[in-house]
Order: C-alpha cells, then structure tokens, then sequence
C-alpha cells in the first residue's frame, strides 16, 4: 500500500520586521548578525494571529489541492507547534471544528521544540499506513518567542505548514517511501512551564544537538533507503537561520540548488515547528513528478526526524490550487517597527 | 382614545453628578414635574432608563423609585429601548391615558452613567448594538455611527465640516439653557482638530457621558384645562413607534434611518400634520450624523440635502426650522434614558412660550425624536398647543 | 469573563461561516434563525457563506472597548459577500488603515477575533483582509 500526501498547504502572515531594527533597538551590530546568523527578515504574527489561526489557513490550502478529501473523513488532526494558545485545551480541536473534521476524529497537540510537525505528519501517516484512518492531517505551526535582547529574538519567527496524508493512489501527491528518526535527550534548548521565554546553551546548540542529530537522521534514512544525496532532487533541513540548513546540507554532500527551493529563513526566520514542513511545502510547489524529496527536521531536546518522499505524476496538477509558499513569503509584505512589534508579540506591560 | 395634554414638567441640570444617585436624580426631576403640574397623585409611572443594571447594578427600578416619592402602592413601570427609553415610556403613559386606562401619569427618564468608568460606560452602551454580531467583533457606538457617516459622505457629499457644524450649532444653543451640560463655544475647526474617536467622527462629533433625569405628568385635555391657569395648554397630537434592525449587516438601506422615518410618519398621520407645519423640533443627536440623517428621515428636508440644510443655517434658532434649540444631546447632554423625556420638556416649554433665550417666536406645533441604538429603535411625539 | 456556552453556540457560524437558507424562498440568513424575515417560512437548509466580498462602509475604531487595547487602532467594516449576505468584520493585514476605501474587494480569513485577558477564551472567527 502507498502512503502519502495527498494535499499540502502553507500559511505565512504578512507582516516582517527586519533584522536591523532589532539590532538598533538593543545596540548591536546588525550587518554582524546578519551575516552571522545569514537571516535579514522575519515573519511577524499580527495580534489576531496564533497557532490555531495559521493552521486552519493552512489545512483549508491543503484541503485545496486533496481532489476532493471531505474533511469528515480526515480520522486525525495533529498540531505540532511550542506555542499553542492554550497550555490546556488542544489547537486541534478547534482546527477540526474549523474545517468541518468533528466528530470522528483523533485530536492531540504536540511539543516537541520544532519537530513537533513532523512528528504530527509522522503520526498521521502511520497511522493511515496502520488502516486505521481514511486520511490523517499533521501540522506544523508556530508563532515562537525569543526573549528581548537575545539572540533568538532575531529569528523566532510565525509559519504554518499542513499535510493530508492518505492512500488513495488517485489523490497521491507525495508518496512517503521511508521515514526515520534520531532522538536522545538533549538539553540544548528548553522553555520550563509558566517562563514566557525559552532558554538555550548558546554553542551547545549547535556541534551537540543540531548538527548531531539531523547528520544522524539523514545519514541513516539514506542507508536504509540506500540511496545517495545525488539521488534527490531536492532536500530540506530544520532552517532555525540561514546558515545552518546550508552547512548541513553540504556536509552531507548536498549541492546548493538541491537546497536552495526549501530555504526560506533567511527572509522568514525561523518558524520553529513550521520550519522545515514550510521548505517541504516550497519545494511541493515547484516539484516535478519522479522528484526524491529529503526532508529533515530538527526539535531542541532533541531529536531529528527524516522523510522520503516521491513526488507523483498528480503534483503538477495541484500546485496552482492554493496560495504557494514562496509568493507568501515574497509578496504583500508589511514591515512593521520594532515598537509595533513588541506589541503585537505581547512584550509590553499592558493595564490591568 | 381620549386627548393627552402635559401638564407639567421637570428636569434637572444635566452633568456629571458625582454626589447624587439614580435614585436622588429622579426624584428630583419628577417632583418638580408634579409642582409644575400641582398634582401630588398619579395613577401610573413609567420610567425611561437603559440600563441602570449595568451602571449601577440595580434593576427593580419600576417599584424602587415608586418608593422613593413615598407612592407606595402606585403601578410603575420600567421600559427600556437603548437610547428611544425615555421616548418609549412617554409613548407607554400616552396610551394609558388616551384609552382611559389612568387619568394622571407620572412620565420619567433617568440615567446614571458615572458610576463606572469610561470603559464600563462604552460597554453599557454597546450593549445597545448586537452583541453576538456586531459587539463581538470590537464595534463601539462612534464605530457604527461612523460607518453610517461614511455611507451618507459616500452617496450624497456630505462633508466632515457639515457634521461638524451640527456640533457647532447645538453648542451655540447649549449656552443658553441653564441646564444644559456643556456651556461651551466651539468652532467647527475645534470639532475637526478634536481627537478622531472613530473616523470620519470626531470627539467633538459626539454626545457626552452625562447623569440626568427628566420627567413630564400627563393627563387628559379636559383635566389640563382645569389646571392650566392662565398658561397655553400642550397636547401630545401625534405618537409613532418603530423598530428597525439594530444590526447594521440587516439594514436596508445604510444611508437612511428608516426607523425614524416610519416612526414620523405614523406620528404625523395620528395628529393630522405634515413636516413643513412642524415650527420646532428636537432630534437625537448623539452623534452629529445623527441629526443630518434624522431631519431628513422627519421630511424637514430632501434625502441628502441634511448636511446642506445645517451648513445653510436653516436649523439654526433663527432658521426656517429650529432643531435641537435646548442644545441637543450634544451640548445638554445625554443621560441615555432620560433623553426621550427632555426633549420633550424642551418642546413644552417652546410651545409655553417658557424657552427664555431660545424662544422660537410662534412656536405652536413641535416634534420631538428618539432614537435607541444606532437607529434601531425611534420614536416621534408631535406636540402643540391646544 | 466570557463564559464559554455563550461563545460555542456560535462556533458553526464562525468558525465554518454556516448559514441557513430558507426553503420556501431561498433566502440567505446568516446567523440562522427561526422564520424567515422574508416570507415567513420556518424550514431551512444549511448552506456556508462565501469568502469573498468587497467594503460597503468602514471605521476605524481608535478608542477601543474594554478587551481589544491590543488591537487598537481597529478598522472594522461592513462587507458584502459575493452572495449579497452582509457581515460585520474587522479588517486584518491593513498597514495604513487610511488605505481602505468602499468598494474594496476583501476575502474573509480565519483570525482571533476577541480574547478575554490573559487566560479567558479565546474566541475565533474571520475578518476581511484585502483580496
């Protein structure tokens, strides 16, 4: 039996503020950064924006390019994000509510830093793999925080990315031929209950848990599918800034135009559970039938998970049905200050 | 049904009354209206209020007040229609007269509206629009006021600076009744460099939050006549009521307040008359738009023309129709459920001839206009002298 | 605090933008209701509104009520769908709310609408944001 995505969507919100006006603000060296971190803007959720709100508009494109699914029949809805509206009550129940999904439907959000998505598509793929549900929906999404001042703050950016996954060869989009995973505990970066902001271990987030497992991941999906980085078309990693997903990729021995259709960051930031499930919607867009897709995301805490995919002769069919990812990301943007900023991601002291 | 004459009046000077309570306003106000009528007996009153529940979390208010005049026993009711309260319990003490069911009826209004703050009072206000579809998405009162404006500014020209004119005239008229809220010359630069509350409306585009009660005593034409001493004799000549949709999204036709209009008319058939015989008139001005759209929707003027009409000065207190002589909700003030009343002690004391400085010469036959909410809601009452 | 039966009942309506149309008449009643106001008839079947609309008039409400200081200056507007249905929503994405003009074509988007404080419910529904 073939699993796999039978309809994809993304979501990015309008607004940006750009790096040097965060950089002004606390006094640092924005062209440093910039190049540091290769990030210049990012995506900046308006005070009617969350988690919740993305992921509807996400999993309404999605519903766009499924040829048909009807929502009733959808048996899972999971959100992956680290900043669910509530700390009780799931996003998904509303995301559900939302796109006509209630009542027979499995619903729980996870966390899991940013690889709570793909750990959402995971599950709502096994799961139709298991014949346990017609299709399942796997969400990716995030309006991250990064404290004032910190380095985070320059990319804790807001995305949503969904998937349907199904096995109705007629509506395949993306076969999943392989899936894994690399996970070990790891406190490179971690937020406790009740603290607004996370924390992380500056350097340590890097050799130790980034690189580490992602390197992990990857290199074991390509030996148990034994195949080649040249075999892909395209590949995507956990972009949490420019730099990162670019230095993993080549190291595992990626070329920069296989990498370069699912790096978004450094003009969207880092959308933490929406990271890399946004490059893999990008490069959905622009794929071509027989494309071998690697997608490998990365959660702090940590762990790496890696998909397979094929894309099937039906993409092309699709890909014009809803807003893509990259004109989302390009166009109709509004810049806001960074005053405007802090007010609409909660920094200020309001009345009370 | 039988004729209904006004026999006395009473208000208070309206204003932010920290010291006294709804309770204190009104008895105030309505024991002046039974000196002015000389009675000290009523068979009903009814009580114009929006919502004393909400600010000042009372309700009962029909037997409270009763007992606060020490008429215990008397019948009393509590009628609420947002900002058409007032309008509504004097149409409700009409009808008990003119069918012979009472023979006295002690008419009031009353608002108290300082006891919470600014945001407590814009929410009791609100409350006035749709709550589930209009409320609930962030719309205030300006708001819908402003959206109205726009429609009119877009159909017909109207101009920012005719609205602002509306508040200049009314402020004009505001300085000289001793009641009034506000005694306070403006200019319309003053109205258009206030603070934008909701655009294209200004601070000064909008009436007050104000404490105030008014009260009138009604009887029959026969027993005016027997208390008149020497003063003319008001009858209630034509009443009219009607509802439209309070929600804007329901609305027929945006640029036009239908319920006033079909209120007019049903007032204007009931007492035999037509726009053009009315000398004096008060209208609801809670916002200045408010004033443009309703004397359009009385037939003063042309559909459009409202804004034209103020900008010309034919509503001035010199003009071919004085509207809103007492000042308006504007400058007098706007103690939500009194409001309907004051008008009409305004329209008395033109027609008495008792308006001092504002006395409209001639002045036989007035209207007064209520209006609840957003204009869903109005009531017309024509008055004139027997 | 807004007590959340007041808010759920209305989910279908705003959340799915479910409408009732008239059976007899085949008017359009958005929220649903128990008679139709245009022919009196009291059967009606579910249908959903449209997304997409224009701006028939707008404010923008600069002293906002108790619960939307964070989404002050709020413009708000009057739209009429592609099926003659009008509803009242904020208008999201405006950069200069002084861009917005009647006649604007809008698409409705699904957004927070209101919040009650910091751990009240959140209520969801849709605004209009340019098309």
């Amino acid at each position: 039996m073939s699993v796999g995505i039978v309809g994809y969507g993304a979501f990015i919100p309008r607004r940006r503020i750009k790096l040097e006006e965060i950089a002004k603000v606390w006094g640092a060296d924005a062209p440093s950064y910039q190049r540091g971190l290769q990030l210049y803007e990012k995506s900046v959720p308006g005070a009617d924006e969350d988690t919740i709100t993305m992921s509807v508009e996400a999993a309404r494109n999605a519903l766009f390019r499924s040829g048909g699914v009807d929502p009733v029949d959808i048996g899972c809805v999971y959100v992956g994000s680290e900043s669910h509206p509530y700390a009780v009550k799931p996003s998904g129940t509303v995301v559900a509510e939302a796109i006509g999904a209630v009542p027979e439907v499995h619903i729980a959000d996870l966390e899991f830093a940013c690889k709570a998505g793909t750990e959402g598509m995971y599950l709502a793929h096994s799961l139709v793999k298991a014949g346990e549900i017609r299709y399942g929906l796997g969400i990716g999404a995030d309006t991250s925080q990064g404290a004032p001042g910190d380095a985070l703050e320059y990319s804790a950016a807001a995305g949503a990315a969904a998937f349907i996954f199904g096995a109705d060869e007629d509506r395949l989009l993306a076969e999943v031929l392989h899936t894994y995973t690399w996970t070990t505990d790891t406190p490179d970066f971690w937020r406790r209950e009740y603290m607004h902001y996370p924390r992380h271990g500056s350097r340590f987030t890097g050799e130790p848990a980034y690189f580490r497992h992602s390197v992990n991941s990857a290199s074991g999906i390509m030996e148990k599918a034994g195949l080649e980085p040249s075999d892909f078309a395209h590949a995507v990693f956990h972009q949490p800034n420019g730099k990162f997903p670019m230095r993993i990729g080549k190291k595992l021995g990626f070329s920069e135009e296989q990498l370069q259709t699912g790096w978004l960051s450094p003009w969207l930031g880092n959308t933490y559970s929406g990271a890399s499930p946004m490059g893999l919607t990008a490069i959905l867009d622009i794929a071509e039938p027989g494309d071998l897709i690697l997608l490998t995301s990365f959660g702090s805490g940590a762990g790496s998970d890696s998909f397979i995919f094929r894309a099937s002769d039906r993409i092309s069919e699709v890909q014009e049905l809803a807003p893509k990812t990259r004109p989302q990301l390009d166009d109709n943007k509004i810049y806001v200050d960074y005053g405007t900023y802090a007010k609409l991601r909660g920094k200020i002291r309001m009345g009370e | 049904m039988r004729e209904v004459a006004v026999v006395g009046c009473g208000v208070i000077s309206f204003g932010e009354l920290w010291s006294r309570s709804l309770r204190t306003l009104w008895a105030e106000a309505s024991l002046n209206a039974l000196e002015d009528a000389r009675l000290d007996a009523v068979d009903l009153i009814t009580i114009g209020c929006m919502s004393s529940g909400l600010f000042t979390g009372q309700e009962h208010l029909a037997s409270l007040l009763a007992d606060e005049l020490g008429m215990l026993g008397v019948p009393a009711a509590r009628v609420e229609s947002a900002c058409a309260s007032g309008g509504v319990a004097l149409r409700t003490g009409f009808a008990e007269v003119a069918s012979g069911l009472s023979d006295v009826v002690l008419v009031t209004g009353v608002e108290k509206m300082t006891d919470v703050d600014g945001a407590g009072a814009t929410y009791a206000l609100g409350t006035a629009a749709d709550q589930e579809w209009e409320g609930f998405h962030g719309i205030t009162f300006p708001g819908l006021y402003a959206m109205l404006a726009r429609v009119h500014m877009q159909e017909y020209g109207t101009t920012t600076e005719q609205l602002a004119r509306v508040a200049v005239k009314n402020h004009a008229n505001g300085l000289l009744n001793p009641h009034a809220q506000y005694h306070l010359k403006i200019t319309v630069d003053d109205v258009l460099n206030s603070t934008m509350v909701a655009d294209p409306l200004h601070l000064l585009d909008c009436s007050p939050i104000t404490d105030g009660a008014a009260a009138v005593v009604l009887s029959t034409v026969e027993r005016a006549r027997k208390l008149a001493d020497g003063r003319p004799i008001v009858k209630i000549s034509g009443s009219g009521m009607a509802t439209d949709s309070i929600t804007l999204a329901n609305r027929g036709d945006l640029a036009e307040l239908r319920a006033v209009r079909l209120a007019g008319e049903r007032a204007y058939a009931m007492a035999n008359r037509t726009p053009r015989e009315i000398h004096v008139a008060e209208v609801h001005d809670c916002f200045t738009i408010a004033e443009i759209m309703a004397i359009e929707a009385l037939g003063f003027f042309e559909r459009g023309s409202g804004g034209s009409a103020v900008e010309r000065d034919l509503t001035s207190l010199q003009g071919k129709i004085p509207v809103n002589t007492s000042g308006g909700l504007k400058s007098k003030g706007h103690p939500v459920g009194a409001t309907g009343v004051a008008q009409v002690v305004e329209i008395v004391s033109q027609l008495r001839g008792e308006a001092e400085q504002r006395q409209v010469e001639g002045a036989r036959v007035g209207l007064a206009q209520n209006m609840g909410g957003s204009g869903g809601s109005s009531v017309v009452h024509i008055l004139e002298v027997e | 605090m807004t007590f959340p039966a007041r808010v759920w009942r209305e989910f279908p309506q705003r959340y799915r933008l479910e409408a009732a149309k008239c059976d007899s008449c085949s008017k359009v009643l958005y929220p649903p209701r128990l008679v139709c106001p245009a022919c009196g008839g009291g059967d009606f079947s579910m249908t959903e509104l449209p997304r997409q609309g224009k701006i028939l008039t707008f404010t923008i409400v600069r002293v906002p009520p108790a619960g939307f200081e964070e989404q002050s200056p709020l413009p708000i507007a009057l739209v009429e769908l592609d099926n003659g249905i009008r509803v009242m929503a904020q208008v999201g994405d405006v950069e200069h709310p002084t861009a917005l003009k009647i006649g604007m074509p809008v698409r409705l988007e699904f957004r927070r609408i209101n919040w009650d404080g910091e751990a009240g419910v959140i209520c969801y529904g849709h605004k209009a944001v340019p098309d």
